[in-house]
Formats: C-alpha cells, sequence, structure tokens
C-alpha cells in the first residue's frame, strides 16, 4: 500500500497542488485536508505546503498556527509521524514552536525565486535519511521571508544535535549557518526553505527534489 | 442650470455627450445617473475613440472559441482544454502610486480571466521605464516590480515573463501592462451575462468603499502634466489598493462556484465597478436589473449611492445565480471566508425598450435611478476623431542613421545594450503549479498545459509578449507588423505553432490628430501582419491620454502571442550554445546590402539617432521562417528518436539590438563564447532588420540543406566555444568581462536603494 500523506490547506496556501502532484508521482497517495481539520491520525505522513497561508496577516504563519489543524499536526509529531513543512509550512511550524528559530526578511529584503544548490548536512531525518551528507542538490527557493534566525544557544544546539537538515551551498538570504533547513529533536518534523516538488520533473529543470521527497516518502512507510 | 453644467463636465463627460442622455433618457439626468453614464462612457470603459478602427482587426478562425468583446479571448487548445488570455493596461495608476498601481493591474486581469471560468496559471508584465539611472525612474521601477511580485506571489499566479524597456518618452508616463493566461476545461466556459428573470446578482469578495471613484475618468482618460505635486497627491486616492488574500479566496471560491454549476453568469467588478458589472451583464443577457445600493456592504459609513455604484474597490465578482442555489452559493462563499450579498435582481425588459438598470434603495424602496442598461453599456458616443500624418514625418524618414560615424569600437557599443533583466524577474514567483518549462528571459516562456482539474495533455504552451515603439513612432504601421512578426517568431524558436494574439494599445492624446494617425496606422499594420501570418486577434485594451505637459509617448501597441505546441516531452533547446556547435543565421527577409540601421537599439539607444526609413518586412519570407523554425524545433521537444541528434542545440531570434545582441546573449547564457567572421560592418552587426534566427547546431550542412529547401536563407556564421566573444573585425571581448557587465547592469542601479 502507498502512505497515505496529507497536504494541509490553509486560505492563501499555494503549493497544495504541487505538492500533491509530486508526491503521487513519486507512487505516494496525496490528499487535500482543510485547516478546519483537527484530526490527522489517518496519514502517514503530513505536508505543511508552501503559500501565504491567511495572507501571511501580521507575518509568515502567525495566524495559520491558530488553525485547528495546528493542534492535529502537534499531536501527529508528538506521536513520531513524519511532518515536513516547506517554504511557508516552515515559517508555520516555527510560529507554532515545533521547531525552534525563525524567519525573518530576506538580507537585501526582497523577493527571490532562483534555483539554488544545497548541500545536505544530516542524513537522519524523515527528509535525509539515507541521503549521503554531503551530497548536493539544485532546488528552486522562493521566499521573501527565508532568512533563517536564532539565538546563539538554540544555534549550538542545533549544530551539536545534528539538526541542521539542509544548508546552501551560496547563502543567498542571509541565514544563520547557511541553514535552510531544521529538524526537531527526534528528527521526525523538518521544515525547510527550497521547494523539492519544484524539482521533480526533468522538463522543468531538476529532478533533485526526488531524493528528499522519497526520502520523506519511505519514512512514511516505515511509521509506526 | 449652471451648477448643473460644471456637474458633468467635473465628471469628464462633455456638454454634447450630457445632451445625448438627456435625449436617451427623454428627461433631465439626475445626478447618479450622470455619474454613472460618466464613468460608462469614459474612454476606457468605451473605446470611443478607437472602436472604430479596432474592427478592422481580423477576429477569426476555427479554433477562437471566444473574440475580442468578453472579459477574455478563448481559444480551442485540443484535448478537452481551452486556454483564455487577456492583456490590459495600469498605466496611469502606476504613475502615481507604482506599488499599488501596478498591484491592482494584477489583480484586475487574473478576475477577467476567472470570469471565463478559467483558472489563471500565468502572468506576464511588460514594462516600460524612463532612464533608469534617474531617481524618479528608480522609484517607479522600484514600486511596480514589488506591487507585481506582492501581489502576483501572494494571490499564486505565477510571473512567468515580460518585458522591459527604458526610454525617456516614459519619464513622466510609466507603462505597465500586464498579460494573462488561464485555462478550462472546455465545457466550463462561461460568459459574462445575467438571465432567467428572478434570477439573483450576489456581491462576492471584499466591502465597498471610496478607493477608485473615478479611476477610468479621471485618471485613466487624462493626461498628466503641469500638476503641482499636491495636485498629484490629489490624485492618488482615485488608485485602489489591493489585498492578494482576498483575491486568492475569491478565486478558488468562484471556480468552486463553477465546478458544482451553481451561477448562471459571472462578471468581474474592475473600472467603472458596480455599475459596470450590473449593465454589462444585463446588456448581454438582454435583460434588465434592479440594484439595491442599500444591499451592498460597505467599508465605510456615509457614503452615497453614486459612490458604491462607481467605487473601484477591488477583489469583489458579481455572480447570477437562481434563487433555489443562494444556500449552497452562501455555503461556499462561508468556507472561503469569502463575504456574499444579494445586491440585485434580474427583471423582465419592459415590452417597449430595452431592459432597465434600476438603481433603488432598498429592492422596494425609492428608485434612485433608471435608465437602459444598454444605453450605459453600448451607447456611447463613437468619435470618428481627425486623423493627421506628422509634418515632420518625411523629413525623420529621409534622416538615415547610415550616416552617423561607425563606432570606434563595436564591442564597447555592443556593452551599452546588454542587460540581464534576471534582476525583475528573481522577484517574481515564475514556478508554481509545476508548469513552467522555460521562464523569464528566452524568446519565449514555455509552459505545460496542465492544472488542477483539466484532462491530461501532452500539449504545451507558448507565450510572448513583444514591442518595438523606437520602430512604431517612425513607422506605426510596419512597426507594429513587425511587432506581430517578432512575436509569432519567437513562439516559433519554442518549437510551437502561433495560434492567436491580444494586444495593449498604449498611444498618446486621441485629441492629437497625429496620435489618432499613429493608432489608426498601428491597428492596419496589425490586421495586415496578422492576416499575412493567419493570426486572429482574440482581445484587446486601449490606452490612451498617456503624455505629460503636452508630450505623448511614442506610438506603444504591446503584442501578446499564443501558440501551441504539439508535444511537449523535452525541454525547448532554449538560448543557448554547446561549446563546439555552429552558428547559424536563418533568414527569411529582404535580401538587402546594407541593412538600415533605423529605429534599431544602436541608433536610438546609443548615438541618439531616432530618425530614418525602417528595414522591410516580406510577410511571406517571414511566414516561411516561422514554419521551417517552428517544425525544427517541435522536433527538438518531441520525444526523441533513437539514433537521430536533433539539428537544433540552441536557438535565439534576432530582434532588439541586432545579430551583435542575439549573439552575445547567447554566449552570457550559455558561459561560452564564439568566433564569427564574415560580418562586414556594423550595419549587419546592429540592424534589426527582421525574420532572422541564429541556430546551434552540430549538423550545420543538413541545416542548411533543409532551410534552402523551404525557402530560407541559411549562412554559417562561425562556431561557438573559447572564452572571448570575437565577430572578426569588429568586436573581440572578453566573456566574463562581458557576463559582468550584463548581469550587474540593473542590480547596479537599483540594489542600492535596499540595504546590503
Amino acid at each position: 500500500m502507498a502512505p497515505r500523506i496529507g497536504v494541509v490547506v490553509f486560505p492563501g496556501t499555494n503549493c497544495e497542488h504541487d505538492a500533491r502532484v509530486a508526491l503521487e508521482s513519486l507512487g505516494a497517495s496525496a490528499e487535500l485536508v482543510w485547516h478546519g481539520s483537527s484530526d490527522l491520525s489517518e496519514f502517514d505522513a503530513v505536508v505543511l505546503p508552501g503559500g501565504f497561508a491567511h495572507g501571511d496577516y501580521l507575518r509568515p504563519g502567525a495566524i495559520a498556527r491558530f488553525s485547528p489543524v495546528i493542534g492535529a499536526v502537534e499531536a501527529f509529531a508528538a506521536a513520531g509521524g513524519p511532518v515536513v513543512g516547506i517554504c511557508n509550512g516552515f515559517q508555520v511550524l516555527c510560529e507554532a514552536g515545533l521547531l525552534p528559530g525563525a524567519l525573518q526578511k530576506n538580507r537585501g529584503l526582497r523577493f527571490l525565486c532562483q534555483n539554488v544548490t544545497l548541500e545536505v548536512a544530516n542524513d537522519t531525518s524523515v527528509l535525509t535519511r539515507g541521503v549521503a551528507v554531503g551530497t548536493r542538490l539544485v532546488i528552486p527557493i522562493n521566499h521573501f521571508e527565508g532568512n533563517y534566525t536564532c539565538d546563539a544557544e538554540t544555534l549550538q544546539r542545533l549544530q551539536e544535535e545534528d539538526r541542521i537538515v539542509v544548508r546552501y551551498a551560496e547563502n543567498p538570504n542571509g541565514s544563520v549557518d547557511s541553514i535552510a533547513g531544521v529538524s526537531n529533536e527526534a528528527g521526525n518534523v523538518v521544515g525547510l526553505m527550497p521547494h523539492p516538488e519544484r524539482a521533480t520533473d526533468v522538463l522543468l529543470g531538476s529532478t533533485d527534489g526526488i531524493t528528499l521527497l522519497e526520502a520523506f516518502i519511505a519514512s512514511a512507510a516505515t511509521k509506526v | 442650470m449652471s451648477e448643473e453644467v460644471v456637474l458633468h463636465r467635473a465628471l469628464g463627460l462633455t456638454d454634447s455627450e450630457r445632451d445625448e442622455i438627456e435625449a436617451l433618457l427623454g428627461r433631465e439626468p439626475n445626478h447618479l445617473e450622470l455619474a454613472l453614464f460618466a464613468v460608462m462612457w469614459s474612454e476606457h470603459c468605451s473605446y470611443k475613440s478607437s472602436r472604430i478602427h479596432l474592427k478592422r482587426l481580423p477576429t477569426e478562425a476555427p479554433h477562437v472559441l471566444v473574440g475580442p468583446g468578453e472579459n477574455a479571448g478563448v481559444i480551442d487548445a485540443g484535448d478537452g482544454i481551452a486556454v483564455a488570455i487577456r492583456i490590459e493596461s495600469h498605466n496611469h495608476p502606476s504613475a502615481i502610486e507604482p506599488y499599488q498601481g501596478a498591484a491592482t493591474g494584477v489583480g484586475g486581469i487574473l478576475r477577467d480571466i476567472f470570469t471565463m471560468g478559467a483558472r489563471p496559471i500565468a502572468v506576464m508584465d511588460p514594462l516600460f521605464f524612463g532612464d533608469p539611472t534617474e531617481a524618479k525612474q528608480q522609484w517607479l521601477i522600484e514600486g511596480v516590480v514589488a506591487g507585481i511580485s506582492g501581489y502576483g506571489n501572494s494571490v499564486g499566479v505565477p510571473t512567468i515573463g515580460g518585458d522591459l524597456t527604458f526610454d525617456p518618452c516614459y519619464a513622466q508616463n510609466p507603462l505597465v501592462n500586464v498579460l494573462c493566461l488561464g485555462v478550462l476545461p472546455t465545457e466550463r466556459l462561461v460568459l459574462g451575462q445575467a438571465s432567467g428573470v428572478g434570477n439573483l446578482a450576489v456581491l462576492l469578495g471584499s466591502a465597498t468603499g471610496r478607493d477608485g471613484i473615478g479611476g477610468v475618468s479621471v485618471l485613466a482618460s487624462a493626461g498628466f502634466g503641469g500638476e503641482s505635486a499636491e495636485e498629484e497627491a490629489a490624485k492618488r486616492p482615485s488608485v485602489q489598493v489591493g489585498d492578494p488574500y482576498e483575491e486568492k479566496r475569491l478565486i478558488e471560491a468562484c471556480l468552486e462556484l463553477l465546478d458544482l454549476k451553481l451561477v448562471v453568469g459571472i462578471q468581474d467588478l474592475g473600472g467603472a465597478g458596480l455599475v459596470c458589472a450590473t449593465s454589462e451583464t444585463a446588456a448581454r443577457g438582454g435583460v434588465g436589473m434592479d440594484v439595491d445600493v442599500s444591499a451592498v456592504p460597505r467599508r465605510e459609513a456615509g457614503m452615497e449611492a453614486y459612490e458604491v455604484m462607481t467605487s473601484e474597490s477591488q477583489e469583489r465578482m458579481l455572480a447570477i445565480v437562481t434563487p433555489e442555489d443562494l444556500a449552497r452559493v452562501q455555503e461556499v462563499c462561508a468556507r472561503w471566508e469569502v463575504r456574499s450579498a444579494v445586491v440585485g435582481r434580474v427583471t423582465e425588459p419592459p415590452a417597449d425598450g430595452p431592459g432597465r438598470l434600476r438603481i433603488m434603495d432598498g429592492f422596494d424602496g425609492e428608485v434612485l435611478g433608471d435608465v437602459p442598461a444598454v444605453a450605459l453599456a453600448d451607447d456611447a458616443p463613437l468619435y470618428q476623431r481627425p486623423l493627421e500624418r506628422p509634418a515632420d514625418l518625411d523629413v525623420r524618414l529621409a534622416d538615415d542613421p547610415g550616416v552617423m560615424p561607425a563606432p570606434a569600437d563595436c564591442g564597447d557599443d555592443l556593452l551599452q545594450l546588454l542587460f540581464d533583466p534576471s534582476w525583475v524577474y528573481r522577484q517574481y514567483d515564475h514556478q508554481l503549479f509545476l508548469n513552467t518549462v522555460e521562464g523569464p528571459g528566452g524568446d519565449a516562456a514555455v509552459l505545460k498545459l496542465a492544472a488542477p482539474g483539466l484532462p491530461d495533455s501532452k500539449r504545451g504552451l507558448a507565450l510572448s509578449t513583444d514591442s518595438n515603439p523606437a520602430w512604431c513612432s517612425l513607422d506605426p504601421r510596419l512597426g507594429t507588423a513587425a511587432t506581430v512578426a517578432e512575436g509569432a517568431l519567437a513562439l516559433a524558436c519554442a518549437g510551437a505553432t502561433p495560434k492567436a494574439v491580444v494586444n495593449c494599445l498604449n498611444f498618446g492624446n486621441p485629441e492629437h490628430p497625429e496620435v489618432m494617425w499613429q493608432l489608426s496606422e498601428a491597428i492596419d499594420g496589425m490586421a495586415e501582419a496578422c492576416r499575412g501570418l493567419g493570426l486572429p486577434v482574440i482581445g484587446g485594451n486601449v490606452s490612451l491620454y498617456n503624455e505629460s505637459f503636452g508630450r505623448d509617448i511614442d506610438p506603444t501597441p504591446v503584442i501578446g502571442s499564443l501558440g501551441l505546441i504539439e508535444h511537449l516531452a523535452r525541454r525547448p533547446p532554449g538560448v543557448t550554445m554547446p561549446a563546439g556547435s555552429t552558428l547559424v543565421l536563418l533568414d527569411g527577409g529582404v535580401e538587402v546590402d546594407g541593412p538600415s540601421l533605423a529605429g534599431s537599439r544602436w541608433a536610438v539607444g546609443v548615438c541618439g539617432h531616432r530618425n530614418g526609413t525602417l528595414p522591410p518586412l516580406d510577410l511571406e519570407g517571414h511566414r516561411r521562417l516561422i514554419n521551417f523554425v517552428g517544425a525544427l524545433v517541435a522536433e527538438a521537444v518531441a520525444p526523441a528518436v533513437p539514433g537521430v541528434e536533433d539539428l537544433v542545440v540552441g536557438i535565439h531570434d534576432v530582434s532588439a539590438g541586432g545579430l551583435a545582441v542575439a549573439l552575445a546573449e547567447l554566449a552570457v547564457r550559455s558561459g561560452v563564447g564564439f568566433s564569427v567572421s564574415g560580418i562586414t560592418g556594423h550595419h549587419q552587426l546592429f540592424s534589426e532588420a527582421p525574420s532572422r534566427v541564429v541556430v546551434a547546431t552540430n549538423r550545420p550542412k543538413f541545416l542548411t540543406q533543409r532551410a534552402e529547401s523551404a525557402g530560407v536563407r541559411a549562412r554559417i556564421l562561425g562556431t561557438a566555444g573559447g572564452d572571448r566573444l570575437v565577430v572578426e573585425g569588429l568586436v573581440d571581448l572578453d566573456l566574463a568581462a562581458t557576463t559582468a557587465s550584463w548581469r550587474n547592469r540593473l542590480p547596479q542601479l537599483l540594489d542600492e536603494l535596499a540595504p546590503a
């Protein structure tokens, strides 16, 4: 049986179809879940896709964290379920306290939509399990607030606990320690700014996102 | 009486228009009625100066499902899929308030597309500014690009291309055009009309405020100039303010209503707001409508009926629904957190005349205004304004830039013509929906023909926006024809067959006879080229009064071209040239010895010489070139044939900047130098003679043979490779330095505005 992955949709989310299409092209079964839902227990994994949840009013993720589905994401994560937040989904997970740190405006104060080269920094998270550390992947970014920041103590913990999942080879946005994605302590909740779902079709220029999404689907399949 | 005379003029109506309204009504119009006519009969809404000329355009072809006059043109793309396309201007608002002007331009055109039942999947933005080294222009560029980025990215529609043109004629009057493309299952196509007496008009989306009142008449139908800073500031409330989050929910709610077949007709509220939406839907449906202004949700207290009816508050739609479906409509809207309110009822036309638009204070209350809907929507006076060929034109045509001295170093001049527009498009999400095969920066954007809810298709779409104001200022007829030709060729370079065009005609003050002559000539040029290339014109927009301090902009027709790729299985070769490949110039144009430099970027941009007689355009030869190139590239995007190597491994059309810029762009974009010989002088290097394409190939002999048998001249220019850009005897540039100059041009000008 293909693992069932829930793709959470807030009003203002816009990458839900892309995430669903990419996951299904890799053999998963993906379903859209409205933000008013308060139970995710039927899924093997959960994706919070990109977009502008609740219009990014106040700041990205600040209102989405109060949507009913966030309680379900917390419960799902606490039970060890694989969760990945992509771009706006990463911002939501940080606002909800499921991941440490915050995403501030890009250095240079401009929106950036471009390919970047990532370096895999951890091979144990649900997004990178089995992917060799140091693997380089070309994947697009698409954000205004993607400049990852946290206090020095948190950064030291992230480094020591091997929770930095992917780094930018060339830092495009000013993120501390070139961080593009981090995980929680258990490694089952990951947030990243780049969009792996946009790099899954040779027609679109890169298929490097498949490496990450396949690792995630494999994590979903082995969820206990 | 004297007070009323002042009133109709203040609203933008002439004395004779006021008299015509009185004759239509058979009585004196009241204040509200005058206000309704003023916005609906504005130049922006009624096309009263251009409509007579627009009739000369060819608009029909078997694959055209909807032609001009509706919210968007629609073609049948096959596989049960239809494609809707529209282009508009948001020039005047962007000049006053660049961020919101550009943002609401995006919002407005998206609504035109989903009004047809289509999901908007791509936006393109042709932009025109003055000299980018000036601070005011930098402020405008910064604001416009941020507005498109801020709204387009958030609303979730990718911006996949556009154009960036700098010329001093746009310094006071920048042009911000926006093209939108949408796709739909063919059977979902809907038209903006009301029908079914007793059906309800439901207003969806934002509450109505005082923003944008008179936008079409005060702003869009008058020129700029002579205002003090205070007067310019006073126009600012006529610019609307956009909310992309509201629009995103509105799009999703409307598409869901259409999927569930809960609406009879639907219409967006754009220029002229509620009066336009209600009168146009009623007129198209041959019915009347009662509108209850008191039921319109408002953003502020104390609004007059005319303000409610003419407000251009953004993110609103009018849906016509049956009373039985109202509850389900409200349910869908509530889920998407979209406000809905019943504000109108479809009424039977009186036995002796057309349907009436009645504005009422409560459905059973006082009738505040009562006019025939069709009078507002369709009966604006049409003007055959005087035309006059500019008196100085013959002198200008005789003043050939060929007399300018040859550059001391063609390489230096070439560097001045090169800039990388990625500073702009990096700020746009150009990838959403996983459709963007070729994004901004190439000859044409290429999309997969796919979207949620569409049948599967192997086809692809190619899109291009093109303009050539330098040419049009010398010869609007030939310049516009050449612009159409350039767009169609760009599509062919992506392997597409051109299917249709839309146009946005940006011109000066139509009360200047020279401007009307330019407009008329441009329309004739477009008609000639479209007939010659077999292309229907399926939509357009006319933006007049682009003038400031009495000076009109150069005539700027922008052509949006749409093509279909039969089988998109591989990425098009695009603007690149692999090292070792041979560069071949394909030429379908008129064979001449010393091609004209008139209207070229070199003559205009480098030398400041704006005169001369343009190189000719041969539509027959151009069509042969399009067919040949389109077929070649179509082979390269179709599934690979084992054992057969593609003829084309890179391609670029020759347009702005001529052969020199085409070759240099191939080099900087592929990171490979070139060595070319046999170019006899700067004329051949910089002339923008049409109907030419540079192709990189590994099979030059076979390519030239095939070209010749297709009636296209082919000439081997040289080879790709090395780290220098060499045109023997004329250019010798270092690749790394040229690339840096190309890449850094815009950031150097614009990024110092933002903290590092």
